[in-house]
């Protein structure tokens, strides 16, 4: 093997590689060939680095300098200063605040609090070559239980690590294993959920990306487990990165004989193949997954029978998210021990999070179970941009809800969040601020599971539907005295009746608004106001003292709602108001208010 | 379209059903080829896949109908997608989808009467750190104003 004096990492995730970090990859190499160093320096595009904010991002090793929104142009100068002359260009470091540059991931804030077990080769090897994976004991973990452990053995270390599910249920995957290899048959299925669908979650789209052999070698081993030999990818084709990947990374793994027959020399027989979802979010639900990779429409089915018994294509079959998946070869690697000594009582080991929304380092976290939300946001997130007050943050996606400030110092644990009306789920974190309306995010997940439910049960197809039209028209200023007892009760009955996960926790997200922002749809309902200034049908806009008459607005506003003389103090006319903002927008002496 | 580039476009479709042909689930891979071909999945294509396949021409149209994947209408020559997860919601993806909408004059989910663009809201990219973000075609734009719309929008009007 080829030894370099130093390596360019480019992040080739999906949020750098629209920001551009492709034609950086190009200029790289470009330039290392011009000057001569292609046998020195080695560029590597690799997996997410975690933090999106400052993409695209470029990490120059041995030291470990971390370049942020690295541009094209930029890439001359930092080949002729740091790669050729040892001095890293400054202005292109990353810091967090200005005062302190950060030369090195361990000494950014964003990282100092994490830990990173499921991430661990993201942004660190080349996802598209196996030997690297290899390197960084990759398939130990594979050779490990089939060469050294029995089936019993297996399934006990991932039982006894207190692994819980990822994805979002929290289910205990070695008891899910167990069921499994219990369930007498022929044939068994291994089946991976890769159909991240909650919005703002965007933590399993990088483990594939940037590490997609730990996500091939833990499905081996859950198959070895259970004693499956065929494992099924259902993967979103909206991911286009990340389905190439799987495919290079199992044609690889094939080729190396790590899938496939007679894997380690043993009689263990294993291979993967890949199904691409077609955009329905009901699918990441179990039972739907199965089914829709059976061709048919994705929709459930009641359980019993669980897919430990009867899965896919009628034969026993696990199913896991990506997250858990990646945690598997390190726990056989480092013992159940380990794992379970980090995180809490009732939940084990490390979860990944997707910060996105109002926070200043938007970006993938990992972080030991346990840790208070109060560390993620401020420690690691930065904070709340533009000096704006933190007011929520949602987890859990449309099946969760939203987490008022009073609570940030609830530790993060499956239980601890459902104590408080939200849930993990697959791990998004969308921070609010007071611009943001609670009522219209309520609304605004309601409308998302209308548009997803598949139509199979009623208190799902219909009753979102309703408690959608009660929302709508409170955020339209038509809101009634009985809408939130009408509200409240058709929640219940929902979470109650639905057939599946999806509508059985539809509700969540206005149920939590409604526990912690009460007033909010009260103001809404009595007094006809949005006390966040979101809602256009309640606002109305004022022009202030701070207006000069320069006569910007007055020519803008496409209705003519402005009058007034140049150099004089103009006034809207809310009759013709139409709430376009177009005035606020373009006022340059911030004179114009909404309220 | 020519006759000869639609005969290739049918030979292609008859060569995926083949080559999944007797595979357990083929449905889908192959209303997912077709798609690609056609660029959506007109009835007669949707016929050849029932015919080939062996299955009801019901549940073709069934499984078609279910994903939001599949469209049955032709799409526009550009294809825009504004993401509207939660991330890009609350940094204010609709105000860029309005402003697309006004642009263009088209109402959401559907193609300007020029065919040259369809305007759908998607769901969640995955490309949260860069909120608001739309996709044209392929590519990603991020960190969007309303404001810079109509630039973007221009490089495809040519």
């Amino acid at each position: 093997m080829d030894l370099f004096r130093a390596h360019v990492l480019v992040c080739g995730g999906t949020g750098c590689t629209s920001s551009g970090s492709a034609e950086l990859i190009r200029r790289f190499e470009e330039q290392l060939e011009l000057n001569g160093l292609e046998k020195e320096i080695k560029v590597v595009r690799t997996g997410c680095f975690g933090l999106c904010e400052a993409g695209p991002v470029v990490i120059v090793y041995p030291e470990g300098t971390f370049y942020s929104r690295v541009k094209p142009d930029d890439v001359n100068e930092i080949v002729a200063e740091h790669l050729i002359k040892g001095r890293q260009v400054q202005r292109l470091v990353y810091s967090a605040e200005k005062s302190q540059v950060a030369t090195s991931l361990n000494q950014m804030q964003f990282y100092e609090k994490q830990k990173r077990i499921a991430l661990r080769n993201c942004g660190v090897i080349d996802p598209e070559n196996i030997d690297e994976y290899i390197a960084f004991d990759g398939y130990q973990a594979l050779g490990k239980a089939l060469t050294e452990m029995s089936r019993e053995e297996v399934i006990d270390t991932v039982k006894k690590s207190g692994l819980r599910g990822r994805g979002g249920g929290g289910f205990p995957t070695g008891l899910k294993w167990e069921f499994a290899f219990k369930s007498a048959a022929d044939q068994k299925f291994v089946c991976c959920n890769a159909d991240e669908g909650d919005p703002g979650a965007f933590m399993d789209r990088s483990v594939l990306e940037g590490d997609p052999h730990a996500v091939l070698e833990a499905m081996a081993i859950a198959g070895y487990a259970i004693g499956a030999s065929e494992g099924w990818i259902y993967v979103r084709a909206e991911y286009p990165i990340a389905v190439k990947r799987l495919y290079i990374a199992i044609e690889q793994a094939r080729e190396y004989n790590l899938l496939g027959k007679g894997i380690f020399g043993t009689d263990f027989n294993f291979d993967i193949n890949i199904r691409l979802g077609a955009g329905a979010f009901v699918c990441g639900e179990e039972t739907a997954l199965m089914t829709s990779i059976e061709g048919k429409r994705g929709e459930p089915r009641p359980r019993p029978p669980f897919p430990a018994v009867k899965g896919l294509f009628e034969s026993p079959t696990i199913l896991n998210n990506v997250e858990t998946f990646a945690n598997i070869p390190q726990i056989l690697i480092n013992g159940w021990e380990w794992f379970a000594s980090m995180g809490t009582e009732r939940s084990k080991g490390t979860k990944v999070f997707a910060l996105g929304g109002k926070i200043n380092n938007t970006g993938l976290v990992e972080i030991p179970m346990g840790t208070p939300l109060r560390d993620i946001i401020f420690d690691i997130g930065g904070g709340i941009p533009g000096g704006k007050a933190f007011k929520a943050v949602q987890t859990g996606g449309p099946s969760g809800g939203c987490i008022p400030s009073s609570l940030i110092d609830t530790p993060i644990e499956y239980d601890s969040l459902i104590a408080i009306g939200s849930m993990m789920g697959s791990g998004g974190m969308i921070v609010m601020d007071e611009d943001n309306c609670m009522v219209d995010i309520a609304r605004f997940f309601l409308d998302f599971t209308v548009d997803e439910s598949c139509g199979k049960c009623v208190p799902c197809r219909i009753g979102t539907r309703r408690m959608l039209e009660i929302l709508e028209r409170i955020v339209d200023g038509k809101g009634e005295e009985e809408d939130i007892p009408k509200l409240e009760s058709l929640a219940k009955t929902i979470k109650a009746t639905a057939l599946c996960g999806l509508g059985q926790t539809a509700p969540n997200p206005v149920l939590s608004t409604l526990r912690y922002f009460r007033d909010e749809y009260e103001a809404h309902i009595k007094e006809k106001r949005c006390p966040a200034g979101h809602c256009q049908a309640l606002l109305q806009y004022f022009i202030t003292d701070k207006c000069v008459g320069c006569t910007k607005c007055a020519r803008i506003c496409p209705v003519g709602a402005i009058t007034g003389k140049v150099k004089e103090h103009h006034v809207i006319d809310q009759a013709k108001c139409i709430k376009c903002g177009q005035c606020v927008e373009n006022c340059r002496f911030n004179a114009i208010i909404k309220k | 379209m020519t006759d000869a580039k639609k005969v290739d476009k049918y030979q292609e479709l008859q060569g995926a059903i083949k080559r999944h042909h007797g595979e357990r689930g083929a449905l889908m891979p192959v209303l997912q080829e077709a798609q690609s071909i056609f660029g959506y999945v007109p009835q007669d294509v949707q016929i050849q896949i029932a015919e080939g396949l062996n299955v009801p021409l019901t549940e073709v149209y069934g499984v078609a109908t279910f994903y939001s994947q599949f469209a049955l209408e032709p799409r526009g020559e550009h294809v825009i997608g504004v993401c509207l997860g939660t991330a890009c919601y609350v940094k204010g993806s609709q105000k860029v989808m309005d402003r697309i909408a006004q642009e263009l004059n088209v109402e959401v989910g559907h193609t300007t009467p020029d065919g040259k663009f369809t305007l759908n809201a998607t769901r969640c990219l995955g490309a949260c750190g860069l909120a608001p973000v739309i996709m044209i075609d392929e590519e990603v734009y991020g960190r969007l104003k309303p404001d810079e719309v109509p630039g973007i929008l221009a490089k495809y009007q040519a």
